[in-house]
């Protein structure tokens, strides 16, 4: 698979119509280098015009803001608007709502102004405008998906549909878990948390959310977030049920289809 | 003679709304020892929140057979407030029920509504005592609550059903009105056979301890959480418009990376002292104190807490309580001593610890449940920015991160070189 980079882009003169922000995640994490595989997918077949960063990509600073190192966090976003600014960028889509949010609420007040676009709603409006077309009676109809709301996408940034119409989309059989939108779950990664061992508890926040999305009688828990796709994943494996019920990204279930 | 009643009267109001006026005064003050923040923007959306989160109640709709309860309360209150408009005038001038005769019939329309409306409210509080005491819901039996705020929403409760009873007695006592109205015109029967005299004396008592009642009640607010009822509309009007997930900006970090990347733009001279998000209540926003006060403690943040509903430490009602408890505290030696005195103690490890901060998810859920437009997750963000950046206090899995984000830029230990290596496999 050969993705372009804005180096190369430029080099040829070129801009793109959007640059797709990988993240840390979407970069390095195995599991979450699927969910960007699927992506690019997606994008290339529908011939969206798209670079990414490569290796000038850093981290945005989310997690080391919301452990409250400002310092770490103002070094990476001067570094990242310095590169994002000198290749021009107007548009950016990413797959991680820890990015999405970053960009679209904080890179601002430094100077870093872009418009800024989940893959969530990247892919609705892709099928809005036909680019993509879900074949009738795919893998997924009928099948009993439930969807797990990322704080980062819902409640931070009131986006709660376009995830879901994708997978209405997708023919299959949306089920809810009973706290869902505004009420949802955490799945426990955001803040840092992903970075450090749970306070001592009762019970671990991923297992607790596991057990939710489990108790729908759903075959698919579907995510917008890799950082909820890990915690899912491992909360599904630690009741055992990691053969019958898969944690797949939006973009995976649409990849598939193509 | 006849004076002596209304110079009661009269001393008795003076001193409650001195009294009253006084303590707000000393609350308005504590919030101001907050750092500013520029909330006057964006005035019409402002209202629009007022009107819809604290006069409409929106959020408490997200429950709805609770919402309409505490509606029910809500309005008995501020609508029977103004049959004592009618009740300040007769203490006043020595009448009695002054609009009566003017408003006519018009008067026991007014009556009716409001006995029902006292009717109502003592049947939710009844109900809400039920909930607290008996069923004993998660949000109201947790440690959060032990001591004086247990007691608080109970004696709250208690003091609203009697001010609402001795309302309706005092209408049943009256001969003047010979039980015409809906509720009282019920219990009246139970006082037949009564001397006129002693009807006389039961509704004077009843229509002191109504009065009385009031005042206490009034002055009893700036010691309690049922403050929310007046500083709901101020913190309503005054909660952040910008998205939940987007974090304050600290523009001091932002200009000291600037000079350190691009030197020729730092100014000269010796460099401002700093300091880094909050250790006490001090160095927190004033909005965070007026969230403080505003704090009905009724849980629905705790509840929804995910670090909180798994067993953590954590629990967002907890932060605005020892916020509001520590700002009452540093306020206390302000009255004794006339400043700020340092008494060792800050709002940081003294009343929230370390492991509370530490569970927080940054998810929202919190400030999403709160009906008064509290944010927890600010303090909590502040606390943990003057933990790292201050005492450099961060677990060792961060402190990992921390500098695999400086030296790879990113939050694990690969090399940057392979940050693209997902495209060639």
């Amino acid at each position: 698979m050969h993705v372009t980079t804005m180096a190369e882009m430029a080099a040829r003169g070129e801009t793109p119509e959007v640059l797709f922000w990988v993240g840390c995640s979407g970069s390095f994490d195995q599991r979450a280098q699927k969910i960007t595989k699927a992506f690019v997918t997606i994008l290339d077949k529908v011939g969206v015009k798209y670079a990414i960063l490569g290796k000038e990509e850093m981290c945005t600073g989310d997690p080391a803001r919301r452990a409250g190192n400002e310092f770490l966090f103002q070094m990476m976003a001067y570094q990242n608007i310095q590169v994002l600014n000198g290749y021009e960028i107007k548009k950016i889509v990413t797959a991680c709502p820890h990015c999405f949010n970053i960009f679209k609420n904080e890179y601002p007040a430094l100077g870093g102004n872009y418009e800024v676009i989940h893959h969530a709603t990247f892919l609705q409006q892709l099928i809005d405008e036909g680019r993509i077309v879900v074949p009738a009676g795919g893998a997924y109809k009928g099948k009993k998906i439930t969807y797990h709301d990322s704080c980062y996408l819902g409640r931070a940034n009131q986006i709660y549909e376009a995830p879901r119409k994708v997978l209405e989309a997708l023919d299959a059989a949306l089920v809810e878990m009973k706290r869902c939108r505004s009420n949802g779950l955490c799945c426990g990664a955001g803040g840092a948390q992903m970075f450090k061992e749970e306070e001592n508890g009762h019970t671990r926040i991923n297992i607790e959310r596991a057990d939710e999305a489990l108790a729908t009688g759903a075959q698919v828990i579907a995510s917008a977030c890799p950082f909820c796709n890990t915690m899912l994943t491992d909360g599904v494996k630690n009741r055992e049920k990691e053969n019958e019920v898969e944690v797949l990204d939006i973009a995976e279930l649409v990849a598939s289809y193509l | 003679m006849e004076y002596i009643a209304q110079v009661a009267f009269i001393a008795l109001a003076a001193f409650g709304i001195y009294w009253f006026s006084r303590n707000i005064l000393r609350i308005r003050r504590n919030i101001l020892l907050g750092k500013d923040e520029m909330l006057n923007d964006r005035s019409g959306e402002r209202w629009k929140n007022m009107l819809l989160m604290a006069v409409g109640q929106k959020k408490m709709f997200r429950n709805v057979p609770v919402a309409l309860l505490h509606l029910i309360v809500y309005a008995g209150f501020i609508i029977i407030n103004i049959e004592v408009l009618e009740i300040v005038l007769d203490g006043a001038l020595g009448t009695h029920r002054v609009f009566m005769e003017p408003l006519g019939r018009f008067y026991t329309f007014l009556i009716n509504a409001f006995e029902l409306l006292a009717l109502a409210v003592i049947v939710a509080c009844v109900i809400f005592l039920v909930r607290r005491n008996i069923i004993k819901l998660k949000r109201f039996i947790s440690a959060d609550l032990d001591g004086w705020p247990r007691s608080d929403a109970n004696y709250i409760l208690i003091t609203e059903i009697v001010l609402m009873s001795l309302f309706l007695i005092m209408n049943a006592a009256d001969s003047t009105v010979n039980g015409r109205f809906l509720i009282s015109g019920e219990i009246a029967p139970l006082f037949s056979g009564m001397s006129d005299s002693t009807l006389h004396t039961i509704e004077r008592t009843a229509w002191w301890l109504h009065i009385i009642g009031i005042f206490a009640f009034l002055n009893y607010l700036p010691y309690s959480k049922h403050l929310h009822i007046m500083l709901a509309f101020p913190n309503a009007y005054y909660a952040r418009l910008q998205p939940m997930g987007q974090m304050e900006n600290m523009p001091s970090v932002q200009n000291e990376v600037l000079y350190m990347m691009q030197p020729e733009l730092a100014p000269t001279g010796e460099a401002q002292p700093m300091k880094f998000g909050a250790k006490d209540v001090q160095d927190l926003s004033w909005k965070s104190l007026l969230d403080a006060y505003s704090c009905t403690e009724c849980g629905r943040c705790s509840a929804a807490c995910p670090a909180n509903l798994t067993g953590k430490k954590l629990s967002p009602r907890k932060i605005m309580m020892d916020t509001r408890d520590r700002l009452e505290e540093v306020g206390k030696h302000i009255d004794a001593a006339g400043n700020i005195k340092d008494d060792g103690k800050s709002l940081l490890h003294d009343y929230i610890t370390v492991e509370e901060l530490r569970a927080c998810t940054t998810c929202n859920a919190c400030v999403q449940e709160c009906p008064v437009g509290i944010s927890p997750l600010h303090i909590i963000l502040e606390l943990r920015r003057s933990l790292v950046m201050e005492e450099s206090n961060a677990p060792q899995e961060w402190n990992g991160m921390f500098s695999n984000i400086e030296n790879n830029f990113a939050p694990w230990k690969f090399s940057p070189e392979e940050r693209d290596a997902w495209a060639q496999s």
